[in-house]
């Protein structure tokens, strides 16, 4: 049973002018996995280096089971920690690298073989043992940091973009192993990323940063479907979210040009009326796998069409991308592979409204 | 084109290699001529002018420990270096902690460090001297010892080597339970062996051969090391050579089997590739 809460924790680093992280507030369940996602330097590792004590705390608390650990050593919070590049110990075999932790443990001789043994047959790291790091691949190297946090057995695993030195195919498969350790052993992880793939598919919970800010904490579904604002709703899917200014009225929102008139359904537009917007500006979030270019979608939802011609078209296997321009607006969709179109091709696409998004153009927050 | 091509570079490696070969003996020769003499009597390097000794004879490496005090050089050479070596230990904290800690000052101290290198020794020595005789150091071993104990040139090597090994191993040292001491001894030092062995060649070399500095702090024989005591065979009016071929080869052979031993790491140098 481990818990971790962080209360106000901000970082500020020597000599620098802002603040790196800001009133980081979370609380971290027992076995849960957590993900902290976000662009590249909003924080996420440095959130991280906190928690593991390689980096101190400027304000606020972090307590691990009610305990407030903001000044103890790194080995003294029980965490065990993945790196980016591996940080694998150069000049030990693989057996040494992963039984490192527990000899200055002291544990027995024979308690430490069973445990490296173990995790080497988790991992498929039981030929290797007697390699050096240097005689392994990435993906093997990558195996053997994550032995090495296993055989601690510590109940805090943190891993900080584990994944980002592996070749696309190896991040995928690693991805899913990850996920089936976390199953089995159960141990509360917080996993760092910026890559919103890892995010949605590991995370119970994603936590999206941006600038030293927590923006959003949900499960992967909520903050998909329920982004708080225009950053989140912008970093979480691939390909990104479709943004437009419009504005409201009489139940349809349109672009300055025209070139878009979509009509509200009418529950949404209910609540933006409520909240004031009607005759307002607003930015409407489209995904582009809610662009269809299906006939039955477009039948039954006439009024949320627009003729685009098409830019650029990518045929990924099972879908198609297109990259489509209406007046001076550019957007992308995600059609089914059969829609492929050639470019300069006129295509006529339904928004799927019920499941787009509205945000304030003043603060970006969601509306709904 | 392709066959002609070969051929030129086949022919070019042989002439590279005949070159070489020929650069290499011209090299060796008076290396083996100083060896060979050393067994020869002193009138037979004087009278004749074979390369090989007539009468092999080791008197004049018996003369040396026995005529000569080379015991004693011997003995005071072997402290210095070793000291020497305590001094390479030193460098390799201070670089460890240049590279790898934060602390208030870093930069400017580093600087101030790299900073000693460009006044040439020969500017320090009577300023160093005036300090050790008021510290009542000369003609004592120690006073040989310290002003060389640590450098700046083997600080910047250490630095720059520990630079490149990744934080990352020290932070998973920490969080697997390492103390500070735990992580330099059985994590930097291992990992930096390559760096090591240059400057324990270095260090080994530079504390064998030391001259300048024994001749000018040592006034007593007692305190001599080999390469001063080397400069005593050299008589004013006469010299014999034999003594001085044995003594030289005394001093260069130990020089040459660590070479020999070590190469490998000498010729890695500081290209090690630490994370790949």
């Amino acid at each position: 049973m481990v818990e971790i809460k962080l209360e106000h924790i901000s970082k500020k680093y020597v000599g620098a002018k802002g603040y790196s992280v800001t009133d980081f507030n979370l609380k971290i369940k027992d076995k849960e996995f957590i993900v902290f996602v976000g662009p590249s330097g909003c924080g996420k590792s440095t959130t991280l280096r906190m928690i593991a004590g390689l980096e101190g705390i400027t304000q606020g608390g972090l307590y691990i089971d009610e305990k407030k650990v903001n000044d103890e050593a790194p080995k003294d919070r029980d965490i065990a920690m993945v790196f980016q590049n591996y940080a694998l110990y150069p000049h030990m075999t693989v057996f040494d690298n992963m039984a490192f932790g527990l000899k200055l443990r002291k544990y027995s001789e024979v308690e430490i073989e069973k445990r490296v043994q173990n995790a080497a047959q988790i991992l498929g790291l039981a030929d290797f043992l007697k390699r050096k790091p240097a005689a392994l691949s990435g993906g093997q190297r990558q195996r053997v940091a994550l032995g090495r946090a296993i055989v601690r057995d510590a109940p805090i695993f943190l891993m900080d973009e584990p994944l980002s030195n592996l070749d696309a195919k190896l991040r995928v498969s690693m991805r899913a192993e990850i996920a089936k350790l976390h199953r089995s052993l159960k141990t509360t992880t917080i996993y760092v990323t910026h890559d919103q793939t890892e995010a949605m598919t590991m995370a119970d919970r994603i936590v999206v940063m941006r600038d030293g800010e927590i923006q959003q904490v949900g499960t992967p579904r909520e903050v998909y479907e329920k982004p708080v604002n225009v950053f989140v709703a912008d970093f979480i899917g691939a390909p990104a979210t479709n943004f437009f200014d419009v504005t409201l009225q009489d139940g349809y929102v349109k672009t300055e040009a025209r070139t878009f008139n979509l009509a509200v359904p009418e529950g949404i537009n209910k609540v933006l009326k409520q909240a004031g917007y009607e005759g307002k500006k607003l930015i409407l979030g489209v995904r582009p796998e809610h662009i269809h270019t299906e006939r039955a979608f477009i039948e039954t939802f006439p009024s949320a069409t627009v003729k685009a011609k098409v830019v650029v078209s990518e045929l990924l296997g099972s879908e198609s991308i297109l990259y489509t321009k209406v007046g001076d607006s550019e957007f992308v969709s995600k059609v089914d592979a059969r829609d492929y179109l050639d470019p300069d091709q006129i295509v006529e696409l339904g928004f799927d409204l019920n499941r787009s998004h509205f945000f304030d153009p003043e603060t970006k927050e969601s509306i709904l | 084109m392709d066959t002609g091509m070969q051929d030129i570079s086949k022919i070019s490696k042989v002439l590279i290699g005949v070159v070489l070969t020929i650069l290499g003996f011209l090299m060796i020769l008076p290396f083996l001529w100083m060896f060979l003499s050393s067994f020869k009597t002193s009138t037979e390097i004087s009278l004749s002018q074979s390369f090989w000794p007539q009468h092999w004879t080791i008197d004049n490496y018996k003369n040396l420990f026995t005529n000569g005090s080379f015991d004693i050089y011997v003995k005071n050479t072997l402290i210095i270096t070793a000291a020497s070596f305590i001094g390479l230990f030193l460098n390799a904290m201070a670089g460890y902690g240049f590279a790898k800690f934060d602390f208030k000052g870093r930069k400017f101290l580093f600087m101030a460090v790299l900073a000693t290198m460009m006044i040439p020794g020969q500017v320090t020595m009577i300023p160093v001297y005036l300090i050790l005789n008021q510290m009542q150091l000369t003609n004592t071993l120690l006073g040989i010892i310290l002003p060389g104990l640590v450098g700046a040139f083997g600080i910047f090597l250490f630095r720059q080597f520990m630079s490149n090994i990744p934080d990352s191993i020290v932070e998973a040292a920490r969080l697997d339970g390492a103390g500070e001491w735990y992580i330099f001894f059985h994590l930097i030092l291992p990992i930096s062996k390559p760096v090591l062995a240059v400057q324990g060649i270095l260090t080994f070399i530079g504390g064998w051969n030391a001259f300048l500095w024994p001749l000018i702090i040592a006034n007593d024989q007692k305190y001599y090391t080999l390469s001063v005591g080397l400069q005593l065979l050299q008589g004013q009016h006469t010299s014999d050579y034999g003594l001085q071929m044995a003594g030289s080869s005394f001093m260069v052979i130990p020089i040459i089997i660590i070479f020999i031993i070590f190469q490998k790491y000498i010729l890695q140098g500081f290209n090690i590739q630490m994370d790949k």
